[in-house]
């Protein structure tokens, strides 16, 4: 028990820094950003699952020597209120940490999923009102602003992606072909879930270098996957064309930390992105 | 996006473009004729989407009078300077991304660059 919970605490802390520290900029990531995604994916989840799973061990290590045995000494504890055999104050300490970590992240998750979920249906509104849909074009709406603008807002039953007046003055008929189905992508693959468990990951632990980094780099491979998707339908010109002009008006919505938006894009990130179209 | 948005936006429309506040027969009016959505609708249709614009601070409505009259909580340019704020984070460096960037790239790759910006 204890070699376990040791070897997943080492798993948690190797997960939890060094990996997270190394991993963003990884070339093969951003040749191929859905294998980057999903290693994301498995860092994050794996990397809570061994922290929590570490406490529990080396709090039940003290009064069992296996898991089923652990889990009825935990069971006897919570119906009887009886402290096992063997149980110390730091077995007490490392199961109420694995508890207070649990409720924590899910917690965490929770509330940001109901916050974005309240910002999004605010915008939706206020969408609807300033907005009109763009003819021969479903799911599309123009906002008539100078500002070279699109995002998606999506949503559980109909997403929009939104366009500006300005952004179709600056763009030709495949750019903005190329701008349509990079947000189009972003709808399709759900990528608004993928965001929001790392951007409740990063309010859980803000710092921890695997939250922090794996929320900014994710949104990046976010961003060049809807990118790839958009390169099956135009050319590589017209998409890089495409991602400089909206990148100087605003990719996707800037709202508030906890909402499930895009961050902002840096110029070394831009960079990343029109530089693997090569 | 339902058509109860839609005529939302054509009462909000109606309420921008009013100098005045208007009461629901007066929009009633309005949207019937052919300039706008020429819809025939009825009052209690508009008197429902007028108490849920107001339940979202969108209108004001002016009780002293029968029957009541409605007028636009905001001009319509605030709301769409706070979409615009929302939508860009309210960063003015935004539009220097480009010239940043620009200043970041080696020469190798800046012609890389204008490679891939020139193609198709």
């Amino acid at each position: 028990m204890v070699a376990a919970a040791i070897t997943l605490g080492v798993i948690a802390i190797l997960l939890a820094w060094p990996v997270p520290v190394i991993l963003p900029g990884a070339r093969w990531a951003y040749r191929r950003p859905a294998l980057g995604l999903l290693v994301w994916q498995l860092v994050a989840l794996i990397g809570g699952f061994s922290m929590i799973g570490s406490l529990v061990l080396l709090g039940a290590a003290t009064f069992a020597t296996d898991l089923p045995d652990a889990a009825t000494g935990m069971w006897r504890f919570v119906t009887h209120n009886e402290l096992p055999e063997g149980s110390s104050v730091w077995s007490l300490l490392a199961l109420s940490g694995a508890l207070f970590l649990t409720a924590h992240l899910l917690l965490n998750l929770l509330v940001t999923v109901v916050y974005a979920e309240r910002e999004r249906a605010r915008h939706s509104q206020l969408i609807t009102l300033l907005s009109e849909p763009i003819a021969g074009r479903p799911g599309t709406r123009l906002i008539d602003t100078p500002a070279p603008v699109a995002y998606c807002l999506p949503g559980a039953l109909t997403s929009i992606t939104v366009l500006s007046a300005g952004l179709l003055q600056l763009l030709d008929e495949e750019e903005l072909q190329a701008v349509i189905e990079h947000e189009r992508a972003h709808v399709r693959l759900r990528h608004d879930i993928v965001l929001i468990f790392f951007t409740a990951w990063k309010l859980s632990l803000p710092w921890l270098p695997t939250a922090r980094n794996a929320s900014r780099e994710v949104a990046l491979l976010l961003e060049m996957h809807a990118d790839d998707n958009a390169l099956v339908h135009v050319g590589r010109g017209s998409l890089a064309r495409a991602i400089t002009i909206v990148s100087e008006g605003g990719a996707l919505p800037q709202r508030s930390e906890l909402s499930s938006a895009m961050p902002e894009s840096t110029p070394k990130e831009l960079r990343a992105r029109l530089l693997r179209l090569a | 996006m339902n058509s109860l948005g839609e005529l939302e936006r054509s009462v909000m429309d109606l309420l921008w473009a009013s100098a005045e506040s208007l009461s629901a027969y007066d929009l009633q009016a309005a949207l019937a004729s052919p300039e706008s959505s020429g819809r025939e609708l009825a009052a209690t249709t508009i008197l429902t989407v007028l108490s849920r614009l107001e339940k979202k601070s969108y209108v004001v409505r002016e009780r002293d009078v029968r029957p009541h009259r409605y007028r636009a909580a905001s001009v319509r340019a605030e709301h769409m300077a706070d979409l615009m704020h929302e939508v860009l984070g309210g960063a003015n460096d935004r539009t220097a991304v480009l010239e940043r960037f620009v200043g970041q790239v080696s020469n190798e790759e800046a012609e890389t660059l204008r490679r891939i910006l020139a193609g198709r």
